[in-house]
């Protein structure tokens, strides 16, 4: 099964009729990515208009079915009348198709595409705020910092704030690192993924 | 021009001819608008309820979009079960919703509620007006999309400013929609269709699974001479009756929980489902994973979300079921009559529809056949939602396509009455002939749920004739208390029922009771005469129960045929087992007496075992 059928039910052949339909190409939920050990985790992106009440009605779909949302980010797009809405969620596969099916009914999706097979660059952003009074938390924590190419973005005599870009996982293991120290706040942002070359993600 | 008589020329350059409401504060202007023009019959109903349920009717008898009206608030609240009905049975529809003025809006208005939220799950799409400017290409855009695709329900909100607005510049209506997200026409794809003409070519025992999709598309004469061109025999879901013509010697008439027996042993005993605008709903399959164990299956759906969402199909056609059947019917070879027609024609003769016609009183499946002479299966028929549905789906048999209109995917009691007022409107109005006959078959139980319609149908003289079977009980519950309970009544008593004759000569209309069997015929003889509304009040046997019957998530195994608690083995019983089971030919006996009563939840222990099996969770109900 290749990624950009509209069902794993619906056999390879009928790819055609879709791209000549004009309809774009969505779900294929044959693989997925082991994340966390037990748990699988989907990553998909999510083409929509930029309405009101869209985002409702995409959470809507998941939310209806049980599923929580590991991860999700929505942002503008190249396109000003696009929204990109990058999901990461867990589930078993056959709920997955389910739900990628329901999403394409949508009026206001444009696209849906699970990336369990792509080359894909993803990345996360974090804020953390430390509390940092003393002159060897700090060089301790720029030490860490350092070593995640995190950025110092705030400091006053209590505190300093790193932000930091990535994968997730990079995301966690300075979380991590940085658990010796109090972390009066973070924030993450949510996994964003595009597609490595020229083909459209 | 104001927002709401541009929404109104919108709508008349849409079709519109007719729409169901009630009116209310915040749909102040759109009634104003209403009462200015001549070309929207606008129908003031009791209940906003009756209203969706209305246009819901009109939508299913005709193929036009139908169209509802509600105000904010509880208006709209009211609407809400209309449009789940409407969203299961995929029925075009477009509700409008009056809401409070923009600035008010989330601010717990008079009146106000959050109606594009409540209503999000349970549409195909909706709209919140947000600007005078937009009405034009949303209501372009809202029956663009209730009536192509899978049909659906689509709701506008409209704030009390921006139907009161002025619109700026000149009215003009967009020519087309640009819907990036929205693909709705498609034709089966050829290889799938050449897949499936493979299939069909080596099937030894296939069997035509017809759903609402037939209906709605309108493709009920494709399907007759794709089914004639191969010689096989078409089962019609509930939803379907009509799609087929009732009597055709293909005709398998309805599948499963209630369905005929040979409908469900072709269906069990098939190597091949073709299924047509149908999705393997749970009162089809009962236990979708042992439903039909041989069979490959052809899945023909405009949805494509209904693909192997219950039943993995070996070839699944996305497209319009109209399209697809006529490529199919191009694509396959004619096939002759085989041994496995012969041997569905001999399942019909051994396990008709049958009851027990005995004892003075009268049982409700007699009516339905009186009714089905008399109307020679060539009227609108609607029902409710329980056991007189089922009845009226086994033994009145529709000629025509969209003349069986029943809320199946919800099952909403109430639902049968106002959709008769719908169907009629639609054929007053020309798009069906105006002479149809329109029929609401329903119980005591449903007609009292919108039983306040009458007045809507009086007071504009749209004649319906609704026959209400009253067995003075919730009869499909008590059915279940009965054979799942170990007859536990708890909730099912409806024997104080006001009398439903008395009911419609309140309402200034005819109302007649019925009690003798004798009297039948002669009763609905006169109703077909009487020009006006009717209502017949049939008093029926409470203890009688629906058959055949699989339990909820069984199979086919488990066929009842009737109140003895036995299982009829697929194909019926063979000359070894009939000394095992007197009691299941008894009742093949129809019109003369049995020897002895059949007593179902005496019938003994399986009341306990089936009791059982519902705590450990193997029985859904």
């Amino acid at each position: 099964m290749q990624n950009g059928t509209i069902n794993s039910n619906v056999p390879a052949q009928s790819e055609d009729v879709i791209v000549q339909n004009g309809v774009p190409t969505i779900i294929s939920a044959a693989g997925v990515n082991v994340m966390n050990g037990d748990e699988t985790l989907h990553t998909i992106s999510i083409l929509v208009e930029n309405r009101p009440g869209v985002l409702a009605r995409v959470s809507h779909v998941f939310a209806r079915r049980g599923f929580n949302l590991e991860s999700l980010a929505v942002s503008r797009t190249e396109d000003h009348t696009v929204s990109r809405i990058t999901v990461v969620v867990a589930g078993d596969d056959e709920q997955f198709k389910q739900i990628g099916n329901q999403l394409f009914k949508l009026i206001d999706v444009i696209k849906v595409i699970d990336h369990t097979r792509d080359d894909l660059v993803g990345r996360e952003l974090a804020l953390i705020k430390i509390k940092a009074a003393d002159a060897a938390t700090r060089a301790e924590v720029l030490q860490i910092a350092e070593i995640y190419q995190a950025k110092v973005v705030a400091s006053d005599l209590e505190t300093m704030m790193l932000e930091v870009t990535g994968k997730s996982s990079k995301v966690d293991a300075l979380q991590n690192m940085l658990s010796n120290h109090e972390i009066l706040e973070l924030v993450r942002t949510g996994l964003i993924v595009l597609k490595r070359g020229a083909k459209q993600t | 021009m104001d927002g709401a008589e541009i929404l109104l020329e919108s709508m008349k350059r849409e079709g519109v001819d007719v729409l169901f409401g009630i009116s209310g504060g915040a749909i102040l202007p759109i009634y104003d608008a209403l009462g200015k023009q001549q070309d929207i019959w606008s129908i003031l109903t009791r209940h906003e309820q009756g209203a969706g349920h209305m246009a819901e009717g009109y939508a299913r008898a005709t193929g036009r979009v139908g169209t509802c009206l509600a105000t904010s608030g509880p208006g709209a609240t009211n609407l809400v079960t209309a449009i789940t009905d409407a969203y299961m049975d995929s029925t075009p529809t477009v509700f409008l919703s009056g809401q409070v003025a923009s600035a008010n809006i989330g601010k717990d208005a008079f009146q106000e509620c959050d109606t594009f939220g409540i209503t999000m799950p349970i549409v195909k799409h909706s709209y919140l007006l947000k600007r005078v400017e937009d009405i034009p290409r949303v209501v372009k855009e809202a029956y663009h999309i209730a009536r192509t695709g899978r049909p659906g329900p689509v709701l506008i909100d409209i704030p009390k400013d921006i139907s009161e607005g002025q619109f700026p510049g000149v009215f003009e209506y967009p020519e087309s929609v640009t819907l990036r997200g929205y693909h709705p026409e498609t034709p089966g794809a050829p290889e799938q269709i050449k897949a499936a003409a493979a299939l069909i070519a080596e099937a030894k025992q296939p069997v035509l699974y017809v759903g609402n999709g037939v209906n709605s598309s309108n493709a009920a004469d494709e399907l007759l001479k794709f089914a004639e061109k191969i010689n096989c025999p078409v089962t019609t879901t509930l939803l379907g009756r009509g799609a087929f013509p009732g009597g055709h010697v293909l005709a398998l008439d309805m599948l499963g929980m209630h369905g005929t027996a040979y409908a469900n042993w072709a269906v069990h005993e098939s190597d091949l489902i073709i299924a047509l605008g149908a999705r393997f709903d749970d009162r089809v399959t009962g236990n979708p994973a042992k439903f039909a164990p041989n069979a490959k299956v052809i899945h023909v759906d405009i949805d494509q979300a209904e693909l192997g969402k219950i039943r993995f199909a070996q070839v699944p056609i996305w497209g319009d079921v109209k399209t697809v059947i006529t490529q199919l019917t191009a694509a396959v070879a004619p096939k002759n009559r085989s041994t496995w027609n012969d041997l569905v024609e001999e399942w019909k003769e051994k396990a008709p529809l049958i009851y027990e016609n005995t004892g003075s009183k009268l049982k409700p499946q007699f009516v339905l056949e009186e009714l089905a002479k008399a109307t020679k299966g060539e009227a609108i028929m609607t029902t409710d939602v329980g056991q007189h549905q089922m009845w009226a789906a086994q033994y009145y048999n529709p000629k025509n396509t969209r003349s069986f209109i029943t809320s199946g995917g919800l099952g909403t009691m109430g639902y049968g009455y106002p959709a008769a007022i719908g169907a009629k409107v639609g054929c007053i109005m020309g798009h069906r002939d105006p002479d149809t006959e329109v029929w609401c078959i329903t119980g005591d139980g449903s007609f009292q749920m919108n039983i306040q319609e009458l007045a809507t149908g009086v007071l504009y003289d749209i004649p319906v004739k609704i026959a209400v079977l009253n067995n003075s009980a919730l009869g499909m519950v008590r059915q279940w208390q009965k054979l799942f309970y170990s007859k536990r009544w708890s909730g099912i008593d409806l024997s104080k029922c006001p009398d439903f004759e008395k009911i419609a000569q309140a309402y200034s209309t005819t109302g007649m009771t019925i009690t003798e069997p004798d009297e039948v015929a002669d009763a609905i003889r006169e109703a077909q005469k009487n020009p006006g509304t009717v209502v017949m009040n049939f008093m029926t046997d409470t203890e009688e129960d629906v058959y055949p019957m699989i339990p909820g998530g069984k199979t086919v195994h488990e066929m009842r045929l009737n109140g003895s608690g036995k299982s009829v083995p697929v194909g019926g019983f063979k000359p070894q087992d009939l000394e095992d089971a007197p009691t299941a030919l008894e009742s093949t006996t129809n019109g003369h007496a049995p020897e002895k009563a059949v007593e179902t939840a005496e019938a003994g222990d399986y009341a306990s075992e089936w009791n059982d099996d519902l705590k450990s969770g193997q029985i859904k109900i």
